[in-house]
């Protein structure tokens, strides 16, 4: 019997430094298989954000460049107009793409920037020890938000796949999550549908991914994922926001 | 190629194109727009990249993005276009990157004006971006010498790995001039594989190549900066630019200025030559590195009694200038950043009074 079952080429080698129940080692896995299954390893550029995924280039096989706080799809665009062979994709958490970098995914995604965003939506500021987001909850406690979010203060939570597929350009805009085996498999499939998008050269692609922050939500990864699936499952719901024609 | 009548934004334009970058992001600002209204019909005819971005902010990062896959690329802007673009720039300078940014200045602080102005010294030599952040800064005095120093940027910045600027005054931008263009088209850019983000099949490696700028580790981080600091350090003895003007026998004051205001200096020093007074000007041509020995040397000249520095600014230029002359002689400042442009009978009331 053959081995069935390997590390993808895609990634390294190196120990995780993500905490225990966090989700992005997962998303990282999916995103690795994707290069391999394409065979684009070798043309791919990956674009690191601020945030815990900052250190994502130590966990891929392919080239990176780290950018700014926010900044990544401005980045992407530079690289993928200069050289349109590349394949280029963004790593983005939501304090760094749904806050200071808002006006940068709005844009690339408006222009049809040829590249594809994965967009880890945890509803917190991670390593920067749990601030609230625009994506927090309402009522949601974080550092920032002791008593919970107060949307009479600083508003409801921005719902950024609905935003973005309000645009008028076609994209490929999906909402995922991979806190359960069922989960994972779509997110895969949606993951490989968007680089599969920017290899035909069809459209901008973002895929949101609902994750979990046991460590600065304050619970046990059991409990984050029955938390994401019952309160953020709710708001932020799975699908397709758009689709290409 | 013969002489063609140019403006200086388009001849910049059309100079970085000559020099092999064919990537140009932007964001309108005046006095430069007319770069981007060159550069839109003039990139697709060379099969080059055109893009106006959504803010300076995100064009800033659109050249580190493409500068770290290894190719060509530059920017204009003006004076609060590049406090917006100096974030980027920190990135690409720790990233070690080449790029190319062109700042024609305008009047500041804030919104300022649009008229011309040298105001952003400081920011361009000193202060362009958080960290221990340099780069390597021209600055042109006429249309022809702004196409030479835009198509001598290129590889600077990538002899360097480290930004450049160009430092022009809005007269620069905004004037006509005769220009002819150097005969080379293109100057071939430098072999980037050892670094560069452009895909591992397209340099035939196995190994990854990684753009960035975060060192957590203290040792690290201090060996980044020390590597930044050997650069600067080379630029300070091979790079440093200067013209001497009327200095080669006695003069009895010596004229620090540059760009725009340094022809303004050239006339009154003729004027003032007209009238039996010999003055000296030193013009320097980079800014940073400073030709602060130079200028020190010429001061040095015992005829010599006042050192002055005429910028459109209220005096930064002036504080290299006195480095230069480390109290050896009096220096002093003289300018404005309204927008005028001294002239040259105030500049020579000037000259009379500080030399005495």
């Amino acid at each position: 019997m053959g081995k069935t079952f390997k590390k993808p080429e895609a990634l390294s080698d190196a120990h995780t430094h993500y905490c225990p129940g966090c989700t992005h080692g997962v998303i990282h896995r999916l995103v690795a298989e994707t290069i391999d299954e394409l065979g684009i390893r070798g043309r791919t550029v990956g674009i690191a954000p601020v945030g815990c995924a900052v250190l994502a280039y130590n966990y891929f096989n392919c080239d990176f460049q780290e950018a700014a706080h926010g900044r990544a799809p401005a980045m992407a665009t530079g690289i993928k107009r200069a050289r349109p062979d590349l394949m280029v994709f963004t790593y983005q958490g939501d304090g760094d793409l749904a806050s200071i970098g808002m006006g940068e995914i709005i844009h690339a995604a408006n222009r049809g920037e040829k590249f594809t965003t994965i967009f880890v939506n945890n509803a917190i500021y991670g390593m920067t020890g749990g601030q609230m987001a625009p994506t927090t909850m309402p009522d949601q406690r974080t550092s920032t938000s002791p008593f919970g979010r107060n949307v009479e203060e600083v508003g409801m939570p921005i719902k950024v796949a609905e935003l973005l597929a309000a645009l008028q350009t076609p994209a490929y805009i999906t909402r995922q999550t991979v806190i359960r085996p069922k989960y994972i498999n779509k997110a895969k499939k949606a993951i490989k549908q968007a680089f599969t998008y920017q290899m035909e050269n069809t459209c901008f692609s973002l895929v949101e991914v609902v994750s979990t922050c046991p460590t600065n939500w304050g619970m046990t990864p059991v409990d984050a994922i029955d938390w994401t699936e019952k309160t953020l499952l709710a708001y932020y719901q799975p699908g397709d926001y758009k689709v290409p024609a | 190629m013969s002489k063609v009548l140019m403006k200086g934004n388009e001849a910049i334009g059309e100079a970085a194109i000559r020099a092999g970058c064919l990537n140009y992001f932007a964001y309108p600002i005046t006095p430069q727009s007319e770069v981007a209204e060159y550069l839109v019909r003039r990139m697709p005819e060379v099969g080059g990249v055109f893009l106006q971005g959504e803010s300076e902010v995100a064009v800033g990062y659109m050249l580190f993005g493409a500068a770290g896959a290894g190719e060509r690329v530059f920017t204009t802007s003006s004076s609060p276009g590049i406090s917006l673009m100096s974030e980027a720039i920190s990135y690409i300078v720790a990233a070690q990157c080449p790029a190319v940014f062109v700042n024609i200045m305008r009047g500041g602080p804030g919104l300022g004006g649009i008229l011309p102005s040298q105001a952003d010294y400081f920011q361009a030599t000193k202060g362009i971006g958080h960290g221990d952040c340099r780069l390597l800064v021209m600055a042109p005095a006429s249309v022809q010498e702004a196409v030479e120093m835009v198509m001598a940027a290129f590889p600077l910045a990538e002899k360097y790995r480290n930004p450049v600027m160009i430092l022009g005054d809005g007269l620069i931008g905004q004037m006509m001039e005769p220009v002819e263009f150097p005969d080379h088209l293109k100057t071939e850019p430098s072999n980037k594989d050892a670094w560069a983000a452009n895909g591992m099949d397209h340099r035939g490696s196995q190994t990854r190549n990684l753009v960035k700028s975060l060192f957590l580790d203290s040792t690290a981080l201090n060996d980044n900066n020390l590597q930044l600091k050997a650069k600067y350090d080379r630029m300070r003895a091979e790079e440093v630019r200067f013209e001497a003007y009327n200095t080669d026998g006695d003069y009895r004051g010596l004229i620090v200025s540059y760009g725009t205001m340094s022809r303004v200096c050239r006339t009154a020093i003729d004027m003032l030559k007209e009238e039996g007074i010999e003055v000296g000007m030193i013009r320097p041509q980079t800014l940073f590195p400073f030709p602060a020995k130079d200028v020190g040397d010429a001061a040095a000249k015992p005829s010599c009694s006042h050192v002055l520095s005429i910028e459109m600014s209220m005096g930064q230029m002036v504080e290299d200038v006195a480095l230069g002359v480390l109290g050896r002689k009096p220096v002093s400042w003289y300018g404005k950043c309204g927008g005028d442009v001294p002239t040259p009978e105030e500049i020579i009331e000037v000259v009379k009074e500080r030399i005495g």
